[in-house]
Formats: structure tokens, C-alpha cells, sequence
């Protein structure tokens, strides 16, 4: 991000002749690019599934909110709790009509289709950034799909997970048997396999996004199985998390830093760093260029990021993570590669295959690879 | 029924807003014309609202109609559920039929399995003696497991990938939005259900004799009313609406079934309905009134920051007061 970017272009000084009169801008354009720029505002609207302060995902978008609120020239406007139902639609319409936004960020997975495709439709001038939709070509130009590779970041977390666990047995809490779900399973078992290959990730279900109560019950169900260190993928892992403490075994994170949920067995964890995405599409915006369409990005393009390690973690093992991550950092490790089998036994990657994190097979991921205990 | 105890209610709700805003350090004037303009200050606002009202409105007749038998039925999240699911199914089944016949079929599909679903709790009650409340709350847990197991399994449409749902039912059996406005044809819909349940319930031999047994079935049975039959009716034709409401869910917004309709609207549907005294065309005000707080709610939140949970209390004061201004209306101790 440079300085010039955000230089008012032509477009915007046209725009704002349009808008001001005249002779507004005969007054301001003297003055240079400085006043322009706290003449018009750049309004950003984002909106969120659950709480801004759930621990989780919708917390992790909301930091991003925050931080692109402080950059000059961005106004951001912020609606929670908003059902993929119409609710969205119209809060999407609300933002634009109301509040005058030019770009939507629509955070949750479940707003995509058919609202963020039919919104962009009807309002081309408006950009919309989706997390984690799949654009494909025919879609409406003014979308951007971005989503983050996180799965880089499970990798290291069962790394930690199996380097400190005693009993060599790890559990997952997750949402639904989906291919971003299932894809986080599976590289944190690959992690947790890379330094002891006789290492279990035992998965339970609980069915969908925001459960509290379930994932309590899960969480308690495979501690009484003789899980040790216990991750997560659903909404808000706040539950999991406190959960491990409160029995008093490890923990790794995802979404945002539990480690204030869990100060003595939080490992590390798997975190979103959406301000870079965030920043990438408006930024682009705001100098007038194409909408990104498609942007994914791992711990290298700073999409995603590790927590700190915890007290619990040993040099050792510090030291093996952070050499794989710094291979990560250098594009040259390949996460999932053949020979691969699922856990009834199938080839699920052959030998000699390697699939790069881009690599868009991995996205439609509809198994859990041996060593997993668990059925989809 | 004079108007004095809704204005009331009206009045005392903004106080007490007022009052709990200002307490939280935000200023109170501006949230109370925030929520007129959000609700009803503008075309789009009202657009905005009556959107956001047209399912309420048939999951409430859920709850008012079988209450007119006696029943106090609060499941009504399953019947959308269900019914939508089974409306999704039909374009499936029928592709390349034509439109009408399909868009028919679609909402007698999602009346009849809404319906069905909540006469087995109409059932459990005249036959087992269960409980209809807590029957049909559970029933509700089923509906929602049944939905989700048949969504993410057998009806799943492959290409979903992280968000399991059924196929599409394509642009050509959707519903759209009605001329002139950006509301879809189900608000439309909803009036005329209500309307229509009114009539039943007001002016037929039907709504007279499930009115008599709402009021004392025991005395109905003695001058010979069909008690189980009218009751089964009740609950089929309350089911029926929550089922329709599915059906116009999936039809005009979400283009597919998924676990995204069962987005509370039921639930919402009991709390308009008791606003309303189960009363057909009362529910029609009360869903204006949740539709509107909703997209108040939304004003709100983006211009003065309050959280989300600020909605639900002013919800929650305006049903409360309602209720509690309800009963100074009334004379003596009456049976809904």
C-alpha cells in the first residue's frame, strides 16, 4: 500500500463536480489531492452473521472493520446478526440507498448465493466483497470472492497439538462435514502425523454453526475418550476452548487469539488476518480499478496467521513448527500430497500427486484423510 | 376495542426505549427517529419492512388458528421448514412443467406436509392427551433434524459444496418481485391468507364451531360438534400457512431449500400472534410491527453503533406492553 493510491483519480474528481457543483470543486481543486480526499468519503459497509464480539469468525472480521475504519477517507458503516435471509438483501439495499456505500463487505459463506449475485446485479456500480464464495466467470464483474488458505495454519496448530500431547490423541469439534471443514480437519491431522505418526484426530459433528451447548457436550465426550489437546471449527470456539481449560488439557484456536480463554494449555491457533484482503479490495476501489474477482491467499500473503505459542509448548517443538512455517513462507511446502487415503481406506490423492494450495480441487474436499476417527 | 390501549402501549414502549438507550450512554431522541424513519420513513423503508413481514405473517397464523380450537400450538418453525423443503421438491420432480401449475403444486405441496406436520400434534392431543405446546415444540426439533438429514443427505444437490442444499428450482418457477415495488408477490400472499382466515374463523359454520370448542370442548362434545375433526382442521389449516410460508421462503428468496430457512420466523410468528389475540387481522399489524422493528433494528445499528441486542429489547418492551395494556381492555378474566 503506497501513498499515491489514494489520490483522488480522475474519475473521483469528475464524480465530485458532479455532486458538489462547479463551483465546489473549481474552490477545492487548487488545494490538491488533501482536501479532495476529506471531501468525499469512500463508505464501506460490512456485515456480519453473528456478534462482532463472538471470539470467532464474525470477531475476526470485525477487527479488520476496525482497522480499515482508521485509514483516511474510509467511513464504515457495520450491521451484526444478519440472517442469510432476505434480512441480508435488504440490509445490503439499506447500505447503499441509506447510508450511500459503495462497496459491501458481505462476511458470511451464506450470503453469496443468492443475495450478494442478485444485489450486484441490481446495483453495478457498487462492489461486493464476499468471503468465501467461489466466482466463476459469467457472474456479475463487481463481486470479489477472497477467502484465506487457513489450513496452513492447522497444519502448525497439529504440529503443537501431537508434539505435546501425552496421550497421542486429539480432538476436532466441527460444524459441518463441508469441503472448508473437512480441509481443516485434514491438515491438522497431516500436522499432528508429521512428528508422531501414530497420532488420531477424533472428530465430532455437532451439525451446524452455533451450537454452544453441543459443542460443550462434544468437547466433554472426547476429553472422556482420553483427548488431550481439543481444536475446533465452528462459529464461535469460546466454548471448546473454556471447555479444555476447565478439565485442564490443551487447546488450539481458530478464527481469532483464545489465549485470554485459556492462559495455561492454549497451544497456539489458526487466525484470520483479514485486514489484508480487506485493505487489497479497497485500496483497488478506491483508485478505480477492476474489481478483484478472485482472491485467496495463505500465511505468505499475510491472509492468515498463528497465534503465539503458549506457556505449554517446548522449544523443541516451537522449533519444528517454525521451520515448516518458514517453508510456508517460502511457497515450498505442499500441505496435501499422494500417496494419500482416506480413512475407509480409499486413495484419495495418488502417489506422485501433489495439489498446491491453489489448486481448486481442494476446495470441493469431501473426505477425511486415515488417521482421522470419524465419519462424514 | 378502542385504540386507547395500543397507543398507549406505543407511548410507553418509546419511554421506556428512551430511557434504556439514554442509560447506555447513546442518544435517545435520535435512536426513537431512527426507528419511525428505519421502520416506515421512507418508499424504501416501508419496502424494507413489509419484506421483512410477509412470512411472519402466515407462521403467526400457525399459533391464531389453532388457538381459535383451544390449541396453543408453537411449532410452527418445523411446518415452514418442512413445507419448504417439500415445495422445493416439486419444480425437481416437474421440470419443465408449466409455471403456474408448478408454483401451485409448490404451495399445495408446502400447505399439505406444513399442515400434516402440525395436525400430528392436533392428533397427539385429541387422541393421546399430549400436550400440544410441548408437542409440538419438539415436533419442531424434528423437523429441523429431519430437514437437516434429508438436506445434507439424499437431497442434496452435489454442486453445493459449503453450503449444503437442494437443487435450485431455477429463475423460471421463482417467484418475483410484485410491479412497481421490490416486495415479492408473498406479502400479497400473506394479506390474502389473513383475510381469508378471518372470513373462515368470522363468518363460517367452520370458525363458528372450532370457536365453540376453543371455548369449552366439553360442552362442545355434548351438542355434537366433531371436537377431534375440528381440531385436526385447526391445526392443518395453521400448519398449512406456516408450510405456504416455507414455500414462498424458498420460491421468492432463496431459490432452494436450505438450513438457512429456518431463520427463527416461526418463533417470531407466536409472539405476533399473541400480540394480535390470535386474531387474523390483528397478525397482519402485529407482522408489520416485528417487520419494521427489524429494519429499524438496522438503522440502528449502523448509525448510532448500537449493538444488535438493542433490537430485541425493543421488541421485547413494545410485546410486553402490548400485553400488559391488552388487559386493562379487557373485562374480567377471559379465555383466549
Amino acid at each position: 500500500m503506497t501513498d499515491s493510491k489514494y489520490n483522488p483519480d480522475r474519475r473521483k474528481v469528475i464524480r465530485l463536480i458532479g455532486g458538489a457543483g462547479a463551483a465546489a470543486a473549481v474552490q477545492m481543486l487548487p488545494f490538491g489531492a488533501g482536501l479532495a480526499r476529506a471531501a468525499e468519503k469512500f463508505t464501506v459497509g460490512v456485515i456480519y452473521v453473528g456478534s462482532r464480539d463472538d471470539f470467532g469468525y464474525n470477531q475476526s472480521h470485525a477487527q479488520a472493520a476496525a482497522y480499515i475504519k482508521k485509514l483516511p477517507g474510509i467511513e464504515v458503516v457495520e450491521e451484526e446478526r444478519v440472517p442469510e435471509t432476505i434480512d441480508v438483501e435488504k440490509t445490503m439495499e439499506a447500505m447503499i440507498n441509506e447510508d450511500g456505500a459503495q462497496m459491501i463487505f458481505a462476511t458470511s459463506f451464506g450470503y453469496f448465493n443468492p443475495y450478494v449475485l442478485k444485489m450486484a446485479k441490481k446495483y453495478p456500480n457498487v462492489r461486493f466483497a464476499h468471503c468465501g464464495g467461489l466466482w466463476s466467470k459469467g457472474m456479475p464483474t463487481n463481486i470479489g470472492s477472497f477467502f484465506g488458505y487457513i489450513d496452513e495454519c492447522e497444519y502448525l496448530s497439529g504440529i503443537a497439538a501431537a508434539a505435546t500431547s501425552k496421550s497421542k490423541k486429539l480432538g476436532f469439534v466441527a460444524a459441518k462435514p463441508i469441503p472448508q471443514v473437512l480441509r481443516n480437519i485434514n491438515a491438522f491431522l497431516l500436522g499432528a502425523r508429521s512428528v508422531d505418526p501414530k497420532a488420531t484426530v477424533s472428530v465430532i459433528f455437532t451439525g451446524d454453526w452455533s451450537l454452544p451447548v453441543k459443542e460443550a457436550e462434544a468437547a466433554n465426550s472426547l476429553i472422556d475418550q482420553g483427548v488431550d489437546v481439543l481444536t475446533c471449527h465452528v462459529d464461535s470456539p469460546k466454548v471448546v476452548i473454556e471447555t479444555a481449560e476447565r478439565r485442564g488439557i490443551y487447546s488450539c484456536g481458530f478464527h481469532v487469539n483464545q489465549a485470554s480463554l485459556a492462559p495455561k494449555g492454549y497451544l497456539t491457533g489458526a487466525e484470520w488476518e483479514w485486514k489484508t484482503p480487506y485493505v487489497i479490495l479497497v485500496d483497488n476501489a478506491e483508485s478505480g480499478k477492476p474489481m478483484i474477482n478472485f482472491l485467496r491467499g495463505g500465511l505468505k500473503e499475510g491472509f492468515v496467521k498463528t497465534s503465539a505459542f503458549g506457556p505449554a509448548v517446548s522449544p523443541a517443538t516451537r522449533k519444528i513448527s517454525m521451520a515448516v512455517k518458514a517453508k510456508m513462507l517460502q511457497d515450498e511446502f505442499i500441505i496435501f500430497k499422494g500417496p494419500l487415503k482416506d480413512n475407509t481406506g480409499k486413495t484419495v490423492i495418488a502417489s506422485g500427486v501433489a495439489l498446491s494450495q491453489q489448486n481448486p480441487v481442494l476446495e470441493s474436499m469431501n473426505y477425511l484423510v486415515d488417521g482421522v476417527i470419524g465419519q462424514i | 376495542m378502542s385504540l386507547l390501549p395500543l397507543v398507549a402501549a406505543l407511548f410507553v414502549t418509546a419511554v421506556l426505549f428512551a430511557l434504556f438507550v439514554a442509560s447506555q450512554g447513546y442518544p435517545a431522541f435520535d435512536a426513537l427517529a431512527l426507528v419511525g424513519k428505519g421502520a416506515f420513513g421512507s418508499a424504501f423503508a416501508w419496502q424494507n419492512t413489509l419484506s421483512r413481514a410477509a412470512p411472519i405473517m402466515l407462521t403467526a397464523l400457525c399459533v391464531a388458528l389453532p388457538a381459535r380450537a383451544g390449541l396453543l400450538i408453537i411449532g410452527g418453525e418445523g411446518a415452514l421448514a418442512l413445507g419448504g423443503l417439500a415445495a422445493a421438491m416439486v419444480p425437481v420432480v416437474l421440470a419443465g412443467w408449466s409455471v403456474l401449475l408448478v408454483q401451485g403444486l409448490m404451495a399445495m405441496a408446502g400447505f399439505v406436509v406444513g399442515g400434516g406436520w402440525i395436525a400430528l400434534s392436533g392428533w397427539l392431543r385429541y387422541k393421546r392427551g399430549v400436550n400440544e405446546t410441548i408437542s409440538s415444540l419438539l415436533l419442531a426439533y424434528i423437523g429441523a433434524a429431519v430437514f437437516n438429514f434429508l438436506v445434507e443427505g439424499i437431497l442434496r444437490d452435489p454442486a453445493s459444496l459449503n453450503k449444503p442444499s437442494t437443487a435450485p428450482i431455477g429463475d423460471r418457477y421463482a417467484i418475483g418481485a410484485i410491479p412497481g415495488m421490490d416486495v415479492h408477490w408473498g406479502l400479497v400472499w400473506g394479506f390474502l391468507v389473513c383475510i381469508g382466515a378471518w372470513w373462515l374463523m368470522r363468518h363460517t359454520v367452520f370458525g363458528f364451531a372450532t370457536g365453540v370448542v376453543g371455548g369449552n370442548p366439553r360442552a362442545a362434545q355434548m351438542v355434537g360438534l366433531p371436537v377431534g375433526r375440528l381440531m385436526l382442521m385447526a391445526c392443518f389449516l395453521g400448519g398449512g400457512a406456516a408450510g405456504l410460508a416455507g414455500m414462498l421462503e424458498v420460491a421468492a428468496v432463496h431459490g432452494d431449500a436450505n438450513a438457512d430457512l429456518m431463520a427463527g420466523y416461526g418463533y417470531a410468528g407466536i409472539l405476533v400472534s399473541f400480540a394480535a389475540r390470535h386474531h387474523p387481522l390483528g397478525v397482519i399489524a402485529g407482522a408489520l410491527l416485528v417487520g419494521g422493528i427489524g429494519a429499524s433494528g438496522s438503522l440502528l445499528q449502523r448509525h448510532l453503533d448500537l449493538p444488535d441486542a438493542a433490537t430485541l429489547v425493543l421488541q421485547g418492551m413494545l410485546f410486553v406492553s402490548l400485553l400488559a395494556f391488552e388487559t386493562l381492555n379487557r373485562k374480567g378474566v377471559q379465555r383466549v
